[in-house]
């Protein structure tokens, strides 16, 4: 596409004095620069093993899937996560909810998710109508085997017991507190899976499923999270 | 031990050790100037640099050179094998050669041990010239280096880097040719003598352009940056040394910094009076351990200009190569043949020496007003963006 002819702004060269011609100045003026940082030094490095980086509260780390109030498996085995995931590592094998479950239809009797395949975009997060399946901020995860990071129910609801105390992964169903699976008719919509700043156009939308969190410190300034 | 001693030469006995003193001393300390160097870009950079092997990171030259040690050696096919495995020796060698002549220390002195003379060959007054003879040998390790390893890139990273060398060669030689002249000396040592009258007999003081064009250029001649063309280690493929590795480029990198050493103690002898140092540090400086001191003022200069390479690195962006050759033969060799015309000018008609010191500046100056009216002239002849835009848009 040719560029359009009002889009082109020309810009003289500017002029070069005596002393810029010398370059002695410029140099100087480097020099002074350069030492600066020797003499205020404040490195940004994080020493990472021993420091551990203070993540923004929206950043996306190995799955966990939530509890309910009773403390059984939110999910409600609707395979919504695993049809939104681009990556295709969700594997749900449904079956009826045993008939003590009155909030639902269905449960997973198998859920299996290879956090190898993951490429952690968050889809499943947002796809999921009871909030059963959200990311963590678990970043550091090694397995020894193949097998071993295929997270299968139990280990996923294993990171939930680890993660639901930690600051950096509130609970977001029913504004902090656990609920049963199929109360999402009734709450009010809580915040997505990637929180958007008041300042972002999408905040402004009127879609459901954006929250305005004008009242919410940005998650990057979060000084809890450098713990 | 006396009757083995007696059919040696005591000559011998004191070359060999200074010999050793050298190579050793100049070997640890380039392996600790590289770690002082990752430090200072570190601190420059606000990182940590390195600081993991040990307290502060003090044995990573220990463990550099286990890596570079125990690390493959490859040697490609089709390579040249003989000229492949002698140009990383040529091009330590030879900078090492070069500081048979530099004094690094006081010079027949009271208080030295016998065996010790702080200069390996001594009267050679020719010093200046060996160096600059010996020193543009190491072109060869590069352009021999860059055609043995069979790849286009080492061959036209060779050719970049010789190019180079060889450029900034003429205005490094011609530059000193002033103090030798007002020295009427070759002689490294007894230039030194010359500057340690006073804080004011220092060259630096009556050759300060003199004195910019021998650093510019030996920087150059070192390949650091801001001339480093001959490596770009950020962003073209390596260079010469491309296909080295392990200990051969190691050498090469020994050879640099070596380089980088012998120049600041070149800059330091030259220009800033060796081992003088006013009240601290004079020949008639009779005190114990005056030696000492004398070398520890040597050894402090040479340090500071080596931080200053440093901080240099940091700080000027790499030229372009023809900004290289430009500055090169379009400002530095003028300037140095300027300079010496002043000398021999000043020296035939008897004036006073610090007449050098406002001519030097005024070279300076003169050639900053004809690269302003120059660069001027040429914004002058090309149509202005005004102009452009008008074409631009018809
Ligand atoms: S984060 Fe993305 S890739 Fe990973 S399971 Fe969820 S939807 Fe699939
Ligand atoms: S985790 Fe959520 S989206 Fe996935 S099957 Fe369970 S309820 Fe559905």
């Amino acid at each position: 596409m040719a560029v359009a002819k009002d889009d082109v702004m020309w810009i003289e060269e500017p002029e070069m004095g005596f002393w810029e011609m010398t370059f002695l100045p410029a140099i100087l003026d480097g020099l002074k620069t350069t030492i600066r940082h020797v003499t205020h030094y404040d490195p940004v490095t994080q020493q990472y093993p021993e420091e551990k980086p203070s993540l923004p509260l929206h950043y996306r780390g190995v799955h966990r899937l939530n509890r309910d109030e009773k403390g059984r498996v939110k999910c409600v085995a609707c395979m919504l996560c695993a049809t939104a995931c681009p990556a295709d590592c969700i594997s749900i094998e449904a079956s009826a909810a045993p008939p003590d479950w009155p909030d639902r239809d269905k449960f997973p009797a198998t859920f299996v998710l290879d956090e190898l395949r993951c490429i952690y975009c968050g889809m499943c997060e947002e796809a999921c109508p009871v909030d059963a399946i959200e990311l963590t901020h678990i970043y550091d995860l090694t397995g020894e085997t193949r097998e071993s990071m295929r997270f299968d129910r139990e280990k996923l609801l294993a990171v939930y017991d680890k993660t639901k105390d930690d600051p950096r992964d509130p609970l977001r169903t029913r504004r902090g507190k656990l609920g049963p699976a199929a109360d999402f008719g009734t709450l009010p919509t809580v915040a997505p899976a990637t929180q958007v700043t008041a300042g972002d156009r999408s905040a402004q939308s009127t879609a459901p499923g954006t929250i305005h969190t004008y009242n919410n410190p940005r998650p990057f300034d979060d000084p809890g999270g450098a713990t | 031990m006396d009757a083995i001693l007696e059919y040696i030469p005591k000559e011998l006995i004191t070359t060999l050790v200074t010999i050793a003193v050298v190579v050793g001393v100049t070997l640890g300390v380039i392996s600790y100037l590289i770690l002082l160097e990752r430090k200072l870009s570190a601190w420059m950079q606000d990182r940590r640099g390195p600081n993991r092997v040990g307290p502060m990171g003090i044995f990573q030259p220990l463990a550099d050179g286990a890596k570079f040690l125990l690390k493959e050696e490859v040697t490609p096919a089709g390579a040249d094998k003989v000229l492949f495995y002698a140009a990383p020796g040529i091009g330590f060698m030879t900078t090492m050669l070069a500081f048979s002549v530099v004094p690094f220390g006081p010079v027949g002195v009271e208080g030295i041990p016998w065996f010790v003379r702080f200069l390996i060959a001594p009267d050679v007054n020719i010093g200046i010239v060996f160096i600059f003879a010996i020193t543009s040998l190491s072109v060869y390790g590069v352009i021999l280096g860059g055609w043995a390893s069979n790849n286009k890139y080492s061959a036209l990273g060779s050719l970049r880097a010789s190019a180079q060398v060889i450029s900034y060669e003429i205005p490094l030689g011609m530059s000193i040719l002033g103090i030798a002249l007002l020295g009427s000396t070759l002689d490294i040592n007894t230039l030194l003598m010359q500057q340690t009258g006073s804080f004011w007999d220092w060259y630096f003081w009556t050759q300060p352009l003199a004195c910019l064009i021998f650093f510019t250029s030996a920087l150059a001649e070192a390949n650091r940056l801001p001339f480093d063309l001959s490596e770009c280690e950020q962003e073209l493929v390596g260079g010469f040394h491309t296909e080295y590795s392990s200990m051969k480029f190691a050498l090469f990198f020994l050879g640099e910094y070596a380089h980088v050493i012998l120049t600041s103690f070149l800059t330091s002898i030259l220009f800033f009076g060796g081992w003088h140092f006013p009240w601290i540090a004079t020949p008639e400086s009779a005190y114990t351990g005056a030696w000492v001191v004398k070398i520890g003022v040597l050894l402090f200069k040479v340090g500071m200009v080596i931080v200053f390479i440093m901080l240099l690195r940091w700080t000027i962006p790499r030229f372009r190569f023809d900004q290289l050759m430009n500055l090169s033969w379009k400002a530095l060799i003028p300037l140095s043949l300027a300079n010496m015309v002043a000398v021999m000018t000043v020296l035939q008609f008897g004036w006073d020496r610090w007449w050098l010191t406002p001519i030097s500046l005024g070279l300076f100056a003169v050639a900053g007003l004809i690269s302003v009216a120059m660069k001027r002239a040429e914004i002058r002849h090309r149509p202005s963006a005004a102009e452009l835009a008008h074409q631009f848009a018809t």
